[in-house]
């Protein structure tokens, strides 16, 4: 028996059949997969996701894919860091990193496209393409190429020149856009709109899309001993993300495989554009902001689409919102670079430098235990972070110009928060 | 001659992916009386909810989103383009 029922809308509750639509007909709102939990729950067992594959397939059962034909560049099943240095950092007694850098296109981006590619060949669409920051548009590059589908793909023409490169290499049709993210989305959506044997991954196939994060609670639980954490932090741009780790950790109690999900969910968005964390802040409504500029390009979303489902999320779950500033979402890379290893892009800084705010803030207690979603490879962001480091000195390779640098200047081993043996 | 661009969402209910209208000078909320007029109730039971604009429903006038400009009281001048979209995408 299939697992998908159809599609729901999430504000009236009308149901339409598993095709391609991300719209309610009746009241324009967002449409979600509807399952079928009796058949998933029968289907459903650890013993199955444990000897499954090592990507985001091992749950296929909670994804919304019919066939077994599936788009895998091996998205997901990363390592969930004990993050002990960062945690006596910032004075959290267990703190873990989910760390997404480590994906095929270096973002959590692939996991959402593998699920929405695969789809789209169920569809035997005839292209796909999306509407992206950066992120999402080397994901969709390289699944269209192992899917061997044109695709088609916007983005504002502002963001970093390393996420360029990596999705040219890929060989999809790039259109740069001027204006945001946001103007660069409505032009999709239109061209969307216009060719219905397209498939855009976060336009009109967007309900299974989305689904493709919750791979991340469902991940988190497994590597915790199928237990829920106490508090989580995502970054946000659209919402979405942290939608759907929340519903994914409420699945896995659904069907048994954790006793219980209470997890705390907060968000973290850059303060130069943050309607999200602003509405949770002030507990007022999610307003759109037109004009910013930060670091974060990956989170520059004016308008988001889950901005009031995310909002509610958060603070139905006890969770609250950050909103750190570009200079400590630069030290927050840093700060996780050098006490865990891990070399992430602005959005990775904004959700450490948001989880730093909520400790301080009291949000987050000392005991807890946090998972901390870092989404993005730092290597994509060179130019950015080039602007926060110092070039090396320069020395002929002699021994005595290397003793000539005074000891300080070399003294880049210095610890910033004390060693933890046997980590 | 203002032209306005429906979503295909709209379709069960305009039966087209666009309209002319002759307004002349006006606001959002004039040409949107208008295609209520045109299109019917189903029409506003889709756009509006209690005068206001859906939640989920985007609005632009040339590419502009109304929420950035006076909300329906934003001016629409003969020769402009409005497209009424989804606010479902992105992210």
């Amino acid at each position: 028996m299939s697992r998908v029922i159809g599609l729901k809308c999430r504000e009236c509750g009308a149901q339409y059949p598993a095709i391609i639509q991300n719209t309610c007909y009746e009241c324009f709102g967002p449409l979600e997969v509807n399952y079928d939990w009796d058949v998933i729950s029968d289907q459903i067992d650890k013993k199955k996701i444990e000897a499954g594959p090592k990507s985001i397939w091992r749950y296929a059962d909670l994804l919304p894919l019919e066939s077994e034909k599936r788009i895998d560049l091996g998205a997901g099943f990363n390592k969930l860091h004990h993050a002990q240095r960062l945690g006596a950092a910032l004075g959290l007694d267990q703190l873990y990193i989910l760390d997404e850098s480590v994906n095929p296109t270096n973002s959590f981006k692939d996991r959402v496209t593998s699920v929405a590619i695969s789809k789209a060949i169920e569809f035997n669409v005839k292209a796909v393409g999306c509407a992206s920051t950066g992120n999402l548009a080397a994901a969709v590059g390289a699944h269209a190429a192992k899917a061997g589908l044109p695709a088609y793909i916007f983005i504002p023409a502002t963001i970093e020149l390393g996420k360029i490169v990596q999705m040219l290499v890929y060989g999809p049709n790039v259109i740069a856009v001027e204006g945001t993210y946001d103007d660069a989305n409505r032009l999709a959506s239109e061209v969307a709109d216009s060719h219905p044997d397209w498939a855009f991954v976060n336009i009109n196939i967007r309900p299974y899309y989305t689904e493709g994060s919750k791979t991340l609670a469902y991940e988190t639980a497994e590597q915790l001993n199928w237990q829920t954490p106490d508090h989580i932090v995502a970054p946000m741009a659209s919402g979405a993300l942290l939608c759907a780790i929340s519903r994914g950790f409420n699945e896995l109690e659904q069907v048994g495989l954790v006793d219980i999900s209470n997890v705390k969910i907060s968000g973290s968005q850059p303060l130069n554009c943050s309607p999200i964390s602003s509405a949770v802040q002030k507990n007022g409504e999610v307003i759109p902001v037109r004009n910013f500029e930060t670091v974060a390009h990956s989170l520059a979303i004016g308008n988001p689409a889950d901005g009031y489902y995310a909002k509610k999320t958060i603070l139905d779950s006890g969770g609250f919102a950050a909103t750190p500033t570009d200079t400590e979402i630069i030290e927050a890379i840093h700060l996780l670079a050098r006490t865990e290893g891990i070399f992430t892009e602005p959005a990775g800084g904004t959700t450490v430098a948001g989880l730093k705010k909520l400790v301080e803030s009291g949000h987050i207690q000392h005991d807890e235990r946090v998972v901390v979603y870092v989404t993005g490879n730092g290597l994509k962001a060179q130019d950015t972070l080039l602007k926060s480091l110092q070039r090396p000195p320069v020395i002929k390779p002699m021994l005595g110009e290397f003793e000539r640098l005074s000891a300080p200047k070399l003294d880049i081993h210095k610890q910033q928060v004390a060693p933890i043996i046997n980590s | 001659m203002v032209k306005v661009r429906f979503s295909s969402a709209l379709s069960n209910v305009t039966h087209s992916r666009e309209t002319i209208l002759e307004v002349g000078n006006t606001t959002v909320k004039t040409v949107l009386e208008k295609l209520v007029q045109q299109f019917g109730p189903d029409f506003e039971k889709r756009i509006l909810d209690k005068g206001e604009v859906r939640r989920f429903v985007n609005l632009y006038v040339n590419g502009e989103d109304i929420r950035h400009l006076s909300g329906l009281d934003s001016p629409v001048k003969d020769s402009d383009e409005i497209s009424i979209l989804p606010a479902v995408s992105g992210g």
